[in-house]
């Protein structure tokens, strides 16, 4: 073998160690007895059903919204298209507590909209409701990212064929159009659906940690970090499972094309 | 009735068209990629508005720019089959033909689309999903999806171009059947002379946006009006100098040199045409004395293409031509590429055309 293949291997070898190691570390650190029993405990529950619903309600909006706003751009030109799209995919790179405070500052209770948002009767700050908002904020721009490529990767003939054959351009988006882009879309409602059950800052700076009203399982996992490991341990287990499930059902989706991993 | 006026300017293409076809008539448009035959097509289903024009199918009127008045594509009662044949992926055989069946109760619409599907012998893959078929079957699943609804024009465009040479002939002759059954107008597309002059009662020849001339296939293979519509409808066109000689016949020297005479008319910078099977090949040397034939020239074999039972030959001479001559001559003359010929042909079948 020579100097460089040795390196190379090597290389590897440190990559796969350093990165899986941590992620195993979680699953054996406690025996699995142990875990599930901690799972039992008082509030660890509350997190996962809370994460569960609040991650549920944002996807239902992500997808209802997100999809005609994604086709509209997919399939349309005009003018200022390029700044929209930057825009969209702005919360992207943004830090999770510029997230929070921006979303403080917008409709938070002193926020520009905070009469208004207090007006309709709506109350975000410390609910339930606060937490699906900053889920929706930090996960929509992966899921019409991810939606914008799939439509326009499919052929724009047939829409005129679906148009030529007496349907309007609503049917053709409801029969033809989502039908023919439900894998992309797939990969992206998994990318969203991740990136929502992650979410950490922008919620416990938006809407705080309160126990069965806004306390996600990241929030969880924080709260109890150095007062019961365990429980911490447990509820880790559980946000890697799910996120190892994600990955592998988009892989087998879409080949692994949809996250540009691939092999060529 | 069809009629269709566009005036259009997309990129460097303008469109400047007025087709008109009657019931159970087919009117194929043969053309280069780029000449707009696309674009004339979708205007007439409403896909592309152009800034002039007018389409007009029966009593109907779908598009009349200067009265401002556009019915969008869905209330058109056309039947368009594009050029890969656009069926829904995500959609078997028989619920792509059951799409336009809008309104028709679940069970009429499936016996209805398995209907149209056993027409074109394709029953037995109901079932089947675009992508496992085909490219025959899928046109067979495209020509039933288009007569589901009924329309009262067809559009197709490249319906042949899809498929692979073996397929192709098949193919043809079904779609010509359809063509012939159908009363309704129908607007076809194509880069394939042959091919408009096989599924056409007419033929235009499209080029750069307009239609350069228009006519049955026997009309414009006689007579070509120019030498882009000679060269495409595969003749061989040479150019050169025209003078009248007193025998009345005309004698055209080539750029490049030779001779050649035609039973035209015509004098000044011309263009002749002939068609590759009307031209004979003799081995070098091996002319015959004095016969009916008036045209020789002298070549070399450049390229040999086999097309079923014939052989096209590709010959250099004064300027490029092509022959076509039976595989059984081809061999029996032991052509092969480097073979020094003369190619034939009679002072009738050359065509002049004025520069």
């Amino acid at each position: 073998m020579t100097l460089f293949r040795v390196s190379l291997v090597a290389s590897l070898a440190l990559v796969l160690l350093f990165l899986t190691l941590p992620v195993v570390a979680v699953f054996v650190d406690s025996s699995p007895a142990e875990l599930v029993e901690s799972l039992g405990r008082p509030g660890a529950l509350d997190a996962l059903w809370l994460s569960a619903r609040a991650t549920a309600a944002a996807l239902v909006v992500i997808l209802a919204v997100g999809t005609p706003a994604a086709y509209m751009l997919a399939t349309r030109s005009f003018r200022g298209k390029a700044v929209l799209v930057t825009l969209i995919e702005l919360p992207l790179v943004l830090p999770p507590a510029v997230a929070g405070i921006a979303l403080l500052a917008a409709v938070g209770p002193s926020g520009i909209l905070g009469g208004a948002v207090e007006a309709a009767g709506i109350e975000l700050s410390l609910q339930t409701a606060g937490v699906v908002v900053a889920l929706i904020f930090v996960a929509c721009p992966f899921y019409i990212r991810q939606a914008i490529a799939a439509f326009a990767s499919v052929d724009s003939t047939l829409l005129d064929a679906s148009r030529t054959l007496g349907a309007s351009e609503a049917r053709g988006f409801l029969r033809v159009m989502v039908p023919a882009a439900v894998p992309g879309l797939a990969a992206g409602t998994a990318l969203a659906l991740g990136r929502a059950l992650g979410e950490f800052g922008a919620t416990l700076m938006f809407a705080g940690s309160f126990q069965g009203i806004t306390q996600t399982v990241p929030l969880a996992i924080y709260d109890r970090f150095s007062t019961d490991f365990e429980s911490a341990l447990a509820l880790s287990a559980v946000l890697v499972a799910v996120s190892a499930a994600i990955l592998l059902s988009v892989k087998l989706v879409h080949g692994g094309e949809a996250l540009g991993v691939a092999p060529r | 009735m069809l009629r269709v006026d566009a005036r259009h300017r997309l990129g460097s293409l303008a469109l400047d068209v007025s087709v008109t076809v009657g019931r159970g008539e087919c009117l194929a448009l043969a053309g280069p990629s780029g000449a707009g035959k696309t674009s004339l097509l979708r205007v007439a289903a409403g896909l592309l508005r152009p800034e002039r024009g007018l389409v007009q199918a029966g009593e109907d009127t779908w598009l009349d720019t200067s009265r401002d008045l556009e019915v969008p594509p869905e209330r058109r009662s056309c039947g368009y089959v594009f050029q890969e044949y656009a069926l829904f992926p995500h959609l078997t055989a028989w619920q792509n033909v059951a799409y336009p069946l809008r309104g028709v109760p679940r069970r009429e619409r499936r016996e209805r689309a398995l209907g149209l599907l056993e027409r074109f012998g394709m029953g037995e893959l109901a079932d089947a999903r675009p992508r496992t078929l085909s490219g025959g079957e899928r046109q067979r699943v495209a020509l039933a999806r288009m007569l589901a609804r009924q329309p009262g024009i067809l559009l197709l465009d490249e319906p042949l171009s899809a498929l692979d040479a073996r397929t192709r002939a098949r193919a043809a002759s079904e779609l010509a059947e359809v063509l012939r059954e159908v009363e309704a107008p129908a607007l076809l597309v194509t880069h394939d002379f042959s091919e408009a002059a096989q599924l056409g009662d007419r033929v235009g020849v499209i080029d750069a946006g307009r239609i350069v001339q228009e006519g049955t296939p026997s009309e414009l293979a006689a007579e070509p009006r120019s030498a882009f519509v000679a060269d495409f409808t595969g003749a061989v066109v040479l150019t050169g100098v025209a003078r009248s000689r007193p025998d009345g016949l005309t004698a055209v020297a080539l750029d490049g040199g030779g001779e050649v005479t035609t039973t035209d008319p015509g004098s000044g910078k011309v263009a002749v045409s002939v068609y590759p099977w009307d031209i004979s090949i003799e081995p070098r040397g091996a002319e015959a004395a004095p016969g009916s034939t008036k045209n020789h020239l002298a070549a070399e074999v450049v390229s040999l293409t086999t097309l079923g039972n014939r052989v096209r030959l590709g010959l250099a001479g004064p300027q490029p031509l092509a022959a076509e001559i039976t595989s059984a001559s081809a061999r029996e003359l032991g052509l092969g590429p480097g073979a020094r010929v003369v190619a034939s042909w009679k002072a009738s079948a050359t065509r002049l055309i004025a520069d």
